[in-house]
């Protein structure tokens, strides 16, 4: 560690703090890779470990966003949504023609992340027109609108290939399908992905978090990262020196999406059932929990702060009924005591200038 | 600098779970902390885990885990399952026989994710058999996984087909949702023939969507004519007029209702305002709707519903449990609530014609209890002489009742 | 007829969401922040309301009345110990804040009162003592319309008169709009900026509690969770209609609520929710600042 440290001396302070993020995410992927191999981690840590990296490549996803392109967003699971279901189509539609999990796991992760970026591309639209509590609203409604569509989803897959149906008035069911005596029903609407085969590992959920992290750092410190923190940081001012608007805040916000299928898909395969319920707006709101307590724009914070707190309730299991209520409590406390410190850096915007832009954002 | 602040306090943070988690695992199960635990899932079948089986249950206690949620939405049915499945715990203790058992609940919110880090955790913690869970949702990641590790599990109310198809070691305490959808299209036909009958489900509900998909189905089959269906989500059970308004323009005399009682509650009330009176046609969710705090229990007046317990039934048994329940927690036990305490029961059965002894590993128990659970035949609170397919599916009859004067009688 | 009487079940349950929606735009353009707790205080207002009436066996009207005065308190505590050390931070850090205490509200709920749903009985029976309904009936019986809903809509607009007299004609709301505007000027003015934020807090969550009564009056039952979809929805409403608009927030609860029932009636039941959003993000693109919103240049 000292030594590389020394060797990138002469970089830039923001390149030694992305290093040591690439750093502190190997070495931790190590250290749990060895804890594991000598049976040093128990079931229960175990477990977690690939729902852990989905939502830091969510918390780091949705970073880029709110921290970065500087809008709020309460619809992050919608994204999430749309990668894991489409995920899943893939992943137990291709088992057949791709026997190799892991590459079928691959797939099904560049399927997820392809149906989230063009869901936040048609989101992404009105982002170009409102701003604040009024883009906050809509991305709620689209993560709404997501999930009672998913809830009339119908597919299935036989040897002659996918089928869909939309249940729109209530009235069909898995059986209106018309599939072969073989083939399988993927999505039963509001029981959603049932008898999925979980090829998730926490191997894939690493890989996952490095490709992440080498997409936003290098779009945040390219000159188009500089671009859109512009935009956050005064529209009007980076419009007049030319930045294009439409194309930045797109490019971020679509991004941001993909990641967010990338990691839906990592997360639904890891589970043999999956509804559309659980992306609902509580899920969006625990990533952007992590988010902010990880540090607006700051990345390694949101890896920091994801791991931390989702492992919290779980390690609050021992207070039994009062566990929420306690999770509750550290959180509010969290927020006083974190801007007590902080409260004349932060005054008063929607959303801070980066103070510490220079050597973090 | 501020920053600084904020990583000292996540790292600090970080540490402090460290340690939590470092002290709970020892704490609750010695068995945990051991090498064993590195091996586990790889090879599902194998005892290599029998180091810590035998510090885990010394004492000849059975470890059972169960699985519900215990918080949020839904802690009603994992609370009241898990409620149930203790009181059962304790007399089987109080027998003084040779099995004893001891149940650590966990909460998964209904959530399969949470469903699964219980499970884990219930491992770590010792357990040998699994009790849950206790909705379908989770019920279907879980049994998964304790297929893979051979862990038996039975669970007292995830009443999906996919909790059980395709997994030996799992069985159910409850119908399967088929089973109710298929049961209550037959005793229409057959006792409220030439009806026309209207459904309003839950659509973003596992449950409801599937006792509706093949209550249709079977309705078909037998020539009933389905009138109307209306559904509605968690998010719009707040206001039923147009759907009810729907169903009595069809001309429904029927109104199917394959929901939980909380919505059904209001379903009557909306109805009452109307002046809308089919006869109200419910499954084992309803039950509850008379025990409900506050509810006018003149609306449910003439509601049939499919269940398989009746906090009103006159036996001995049946009265024992409701007066234990009340007096513990204060109010009348729900379908749940008895379906846990069966499953209890049902694993000491089961684990009486297996002749299995408290420190066999999880695998070895389970492959003796696969064997057993379809040679017994167990009479429970839910059920007469329930029998068990090697599907996992049991054998009970639904029992038909009609709600007069605000209490379950035979129709 | 059919479509009246979808119309006028949308305006009673559009009457709910705007008196939420009511407390949301005031604690939002005084405080300028998203209160999610709002719909838990909600809920609350209905379990205290239910005690009072199934326990100690008060009428309706004082058990709201009584779960007014708890509501009142709440807002005004949960304020003081919450959101008052926050006055300088982010608003995404109050939002958090405010999410934590959603949490907390909720779960403690649960606690208190258990996870099983309690029946609430309506502010107004639902049936007379024979057995027939409580309803107006127009055009011969074709047309029945509950007299709780009309006991609501009337409330909604007696709420909304009462509260634009307060802040236009009062001194106390004069302050708060002063406070809204700009806090710093008003502090120079002589307004206690504190004082008045919690007294915005004290009257949101006033109103909290009425549409506790109102809203339970209606689902006849009451859960820990009961609060926070009407809480979710009311946000939304107050959004439509323009937030921080005290007419807005009226129009948008009722539009909401309309839009709802008639999208259930005539598309789809089960996609109501997904419609009433959709129409949401078309009515923002159209109006960037909601109906009734103003439009604040942006200053360079």
């Amino acid at each position: 560690m000292k030594k590389l440290t020394q060797k990138i001396k002469g970089l830039k302070k923001t390149t030694k703090v992305d290093f040591a993020t690439y750093l502190g995410v190997v070495l931790a992927f190590a250290a749990v890779t060895l804890l594991g191999r000598l049976g040093l981690l128990n079931r229960f840590l175990t477990g977690m470990l690939v729902p852990i990296c989905a939502y830091i490549v969510m918390a780091v996803s949705l970073n880029l966003t709110v921290g970065i392109l500087g809008e709020l967003s309460l619809g992050h699971a919608g994204f999430m949504s749309v990668g894991a279901f489409s995920g899943v189509i893939a992943a137990q539609s291709l088992q057949a023609s791709i026997p190799s999990a892991p590459v079928r796991l691959a797939v099904a992760i560049l399927v997820g992340a392809v149906f989230a970026s063009a869901a936040g591309f048609i989101v992404g639209v009105p982002v170009l027109r409102l701003r604040g509590d009024y883009l906050a609203i809509v991305t709620l409604a689209f993560g709404e609108i997501i999930k009672e569509l998913i809830n009339c989803l119908l597919v299935g897959y036989d040897s002659r290939g996918l089928h869909m149906a939309f249940n729109i008035n209530g009235s069909l069911t898995i059986s209106d399908l018309g599939l072969e005596p073989e083939g399988i029903a993927i999505i039963k609407g509001a029981q959603g992905a049932t008898g999925t085969t979980t090829i998730a590992t926490f191997t894939a959920g690493f890989i996952l978090i490095m490709i992440t992290l080498v997409i936003v750092l290098n779009l945040v410190r390219s000159r188009a990262g500089r671009a859109i923190m512009a935009l956050r940081d005064n529209r009007i001012a980076a419009e007049s020196v030319g930045v294009n608007v439409t194309k930045y805040k797109l490019m971020a916000f679509v991004t941001s999406a993909a990641l967010a299928g990338a990691a839906g898909a990592l997360y639904g395969l890891n589970y043999s059932n999956l509804a559309a319920s659980k992306f609902s707006f509580d899920t969006s709101i625990l990533v952007l929990v992590y988010v902010v307590l990880g540090g607006l724009g700051n990345m390694w914070g949101s890896i920091v702060a994801a791991a931390v707190l989702y492992i919290l309730p779980e390690a609050l299991r021992e207070f039994a009924d009062y566990r929420m209520l306690v999770y509750a409590v550290v959180l509010i406390l969290v927020m006083l005591a974190t801007n007590n410190d902080q409260l004349k850096a932060l005054a008063g915007r929607i959303l801070p200038k980066r103070k510490g832009a220079a050597d973090n954002g | 600098m501020k920053k600084k602040n904020l990583v000292a306090m996540l790292m600090a943070g970080a540490m402090c779970l460290g340690l939590l988690a470092g002290c709970t695992s020892p704490g609750g199960a010695p068995a945990s902390g051991e090498p064993s635990q590195g091996t586990q899932g790889s090879q599902p079948g194998q005892n290599d885990n029998q180091g810590g089986q035998t510090t885990g249950t010394a004492g000849g206690t059975f470890k059972l885990g169960g699985i519900g949620p215990l918080t949020g939405e839904n802690a009603i049915y994992g609370k009241a399952a898990m409620n149930g499945a203790q009181i059962a715990v304790d007399e089987i203790n109080a027998l003084g026989g040779a099995i004893r058992f001891e149940l650590q609940a966990e909460d998964d919110q209904a959530d399969p994710e949470l469903g699964l880090n219980a499970y884990h955790k219930l491992l770590d913690d010792g357990a040998q058999i699994i009790v849950g869970s206790v909705t379908s949702g989770s019920g279907i990641a879980v049994s998964a996984e304790t297929y893979k590790d051979r862990v038996f599990t039975l669970t007292p109310s995830g009443s999906s087909v996919d909790v059980i198809s395709g997994k030996d070691n799992v069985f159910q305490v409850c119908f399967t949702d088929p089973n109710q959808g298929t049961g209550s299209a037959d005793y229409i036909a057959e006792n409220l023939s030439g009806a026309k009958v209207a459904v309003i489900y839950r659509n973003d509900d596992a449950y409801s969507q599937g006792i509706r998909d093949t209550f249709v189905a079977e309705a078909g089959a037998k020539g009933i004519s389905i009138v109307y269906q209306g559904t509605f989500t968690k998010d719009t059970q707040t206001d039923f007029s147009v759907q009810l308004a729907g169903a009595q323009n069809a001309g429904a005399d029927v109104l199917f209702l394959p929901i939980y009682y909380q919505p059904a509650s209001v379903i009557l009330a909306q109805a009452a305002a109307m002046n809308y009176a089919p006869t109200f046609f419910g499954v084992d969710g309803m039950d509850g709707i008379l025990g409900m705090d506050g509810f006018d229990t003149k609306l449910a007046e003439g509601v049939m519903l499919l269940t398989p317990f009746s906090a009103d039934a006159e036996d001995e048994r049946t009265q024992g449990f409701v007066k234990k329940y009340k007096e513990l927690h204060g109010e009348i036990p729900n379908q749940f609530a008895a379906d846990g305490y069966d499953a209890v029961y049902v694993i000491y059965e089961a684990i009486q014609a297996a002749g299995c002894t408290a420190d066999m590993s999880a695998a070895d128990i389970c492959e003796a209890l696969v064997k057993s659970m379809t040679a017994i035949s167990v009479d429970g609170l839910t059920g007469q002489g329930m029998t068990w397919q090697p599907t996992g599916e049991v054998s009970k009859a639904p029992m038909a009742v009609v709600i007069k004067d605000g209490v379950y009688v035979t129709p | 007829m059919e479509f009246l009487s979808y119309l006028i079940s949308g305006i009673s349950l559009g009457s709910v969401y705007a008196i939420i929606a009511l407390g949301y735009t005031m604690v939002y353009g005084i405080a300028k922040m998203l209160n999610f707790a709002h719909g838990d205080v909600i809920m609350v207002g209905g379990y205290v309301s239910f005690c009072a009436v199934s326990y100690l066996g008060l009428p309706g009207w004082l058990s709201v009345v009584l779960a007014m005065a708890v509501c009142t308190a709440l807002g005004v505590v949960i304020e003081g110990l919450a959101y008052k050390p926050l006055r300088q931070a982010t608003s995404l850090a109050v939002l958090i804040t405010a999410i934590g205490v959603s949490y907390f509200l909720q779960n403690a709920a649960q606690l208190i009162w258990g996870a099983s749903p309690k029946g609430y009985t309506p502010l107004i029976p639902t049936t007379n003592a024979q057995g027939e309904p409580n309803t107006l009936r127009l055009f011969g019986g074709q047309l029945s319309i509950s007299y709780i809903s009309l006991f609501t809509m009337g409330a909604c607009i007696v709420i909304m008169v009462l509260l634009t007299f307060f802040t236009g004609r009062t001194k106390l709301g004069k302050a708060m709009r002063a406070c809204s505007e700009d806090k710093g000027a008003a502090q120079l003015m002589g307004i206690n900026v504190n004082a008045t934020i919690s007294l915005t807090f004290a009257i949101g969550s006033a109103l909290a509690a009425v549409a506790g009564g109102l809203l339970c009056s209606f689902t006849t039952s009451l859960m820990p969770t009961t609060g926070s979809m009407p809480g979710i929805k009311a946000f939304t409403a107050a959004v439509f209609g323009g937030i921080g608009s005290i007419p807005g927030a009226f129009l948008g609860g009722i539009l909401l609520g309309v839009i709802e029932s008639l999208a259930k009636a005539y598309i789809s039941t089960q996609l109501a929710n997904a419609i009433l959003f959709a129409v949401l993000i078309i009515v923002l693109l159209v109006k960037p600042s909601g109906l009734l919103g103003r439009y604040v240049p942006e200053k360079v």
